[in-house]
C-alpha cells in the first residue's frame, strides 16, 4: 500500500512539473505581445501613449492561459 | 521545522513556508474568529490606506503637500484609468474601483517589506475580490440591460454558422473570469516571493561567500517592485474591462 502511495505522489509532482512547461507558452505570448506593441511603437510614437492600456490588457488575456497551467500544477500537488 | 534546520545540511529550502497562515496568540486552531497573521496585516494595509488618504490631505491645501500629492496623483490615475475604459457611464463606480486598487497596491507593497506577510498571495483573498466583481458585474448587466445583455456572449458581427460556436467560447471565457482574475494576481505573488525565498536558500547555504545570490536576491526584488504595482494595474484594468462589458454588452 505505502508504495502505491508513493507511486501515485511520484506520478502526481511528475506531472506538476510538466504542467509548468505550459507558462513557457504564456511567455512567448507575452513577449509577442509587447515586442509587436514596441514595433508599432517605434513607427508611430504619437500614437504609442494611447495604446498602453490595451498592451496591458492583452498581456493579461495572454498571461491567463499560462496561469491555467500554473493553476494544474498547483491542483497536482496539494489537491489528492 | 527548527529540528530539521540543525540535523539537515545547510541546504535547507522552505520558499513556502512565508505563507503559512498562523494565529497571533498562540494556539494551533484557526476558527473564523481567530486573528492571524492574515488578520493583522490586512489591519496594516488598512491603516496605510487611511494614514495616506485621510490624514496625508487633512490640509486639504490648495497647493497640496507632498503626501497629498501622492494621494491625488493614484486617486487622478484611477479615474481617468476608469474613465478612458468604462465610459462615462463607469465613473458612477469608480469608488468601488478606486477602493479595490488601492487596497491590492498597498497590501501587495507592504507584501515587499522583510518578514512580512503578503496578503494578496493567498487564492482566498484575491479569489473573494475578483468573486466579488465577478457576481457584481453579472448583476449590474442584467440590471442595466435585461435579457439583452446576453448579446454579450451572441456576437451579431460574425457569420451565422460560427455564432453557435463562438457563443459557447465567450460563455466558457465568461466563467473562467473569475478563476484567471483571481490566480493571476495571487499566483504571481506566490511565485516572486517563493523566488526570493529560493535565492535567500542559497545565499544561506554559500555562508560568507554568497555574494551571487545575494545580487540576484537584489536583481528580483527590483523586479518585484515592478510587478506588485503592474499587477495591482492589471487587477483594476481587467475590473473596468468587465465593468465596460456590462454597461455596453454590444460588441
Amino acid at each position: 500500500m505505502a508504495v502505491e502511495g508513493d507511486l501515485v505522489q511520484m506520478g502526481a509532482l511528475i506531472g506538476a512539473g510538466l504542467a509548468c512547461t505550459g507558462m513557457g507558452g504564456a511567455a512567448v505570448g507575452v513577449g509577442h505581445v509587447v515586442g509587436n506593441y514596441l514595433s508599432g511603437a517605434l513607427r508611430n510614437p504619437a500614437a504609442a501613449a494611447g495604446q498602453t492600456a490595451t498592451m496591458f490588457i492583452g498581456i493579461a488575456f495572454a498571461e491567463a492561459l499560462g496561469i491555467f497551467s500554473f493553476l494544474v500544477a498547483l491542483l497536482l500537488m496539494y489537491a489528492q | 521545522m527548527a529540528t530539521e534546520a540543525e540535523g539537515g545540511s545547510g541546504f535547507n529550502i522552505h520558499p513556502m513556508d512565508q505563507f503559512v497562515i498562523k494565529p497571533l496568540f498562540g494556539g494551533e486552531h484557526i476558527s473564523w474568529y481567530t486573528p492571524t497573521n492574515a488578520t493583522l496585516w490586512m489591519g496594516i494595509t488598512i491603516l496605510a490606506i487611511v494614514a495616506l488618504l485621510v490624514w496625508g490631505t487633512r490640509g486639504r491645501a490648495i497647493v497640496p503637500s507632498r503626501t497629498q500629492s501622492v494621494a491625488e496623483v493614484i486617486y487622478g490615475f484611477v479615474y481617468k484609468m476608469v474613465e478612458d475604459i468604462a465610459g462615462k457611464e463607469g465613473l458612477k463606480y469608480f469608488p468601488y474601483i478606486f477602493t479595490v486598487f488601492i487596497f491590492i497596491l498597498f497590501a501587495n507593497v507592504l507584501g515587499l517589506l522583510p518578514m512580512s506577510f503578503t496578503t494578496t498571495s493567498h487564492i482566498a483573498v484575491t479569489g473573494t475580490l475578483a468573486i466579488a466583481v465577478f457576481v457584481s458585474v453579472t448583476i449590474l448587466g442584467f440590471v442595466k440591460n435585461g435579457v439583452s445583455f446576453l448579446s454579450l456572449f451572441w456576437i451579431s458581427s460574425a457569420p451565422l454558422a460560427l455564432r453557435p460556436i463562438l457563443a459557447i467560447i465567450e460563455i466558457i471565457s465568461y466563467f473562467v473570469r473569475p478563476v484567471s482574475h483571481s490566480i493571476r494576481l495571487g499566483g504571481n505573488m506566490m511565485a516572486g516571493h517563493a523566488v526570493i525565498k529560493v535565492f535567500a536558500g542559497f545565499a544561506g547555504a554559500l555562508g560568507l561567500g554568497a555574494v551571487a545570490p545575494i545580487i540576484a536576491i537584489m536583481a528580483v526584488y527590483g523586479l518585484e517592485s515592478l510587478v506588485v504595482v503592474i499587477q495591482a494595474y492589471v487587477f483594476t484594468i481587467l475590473t473596468c474591462v468587465y465593468l465596460n462589458d456590462a454597461l455596453h454588452p454590444h460588441h
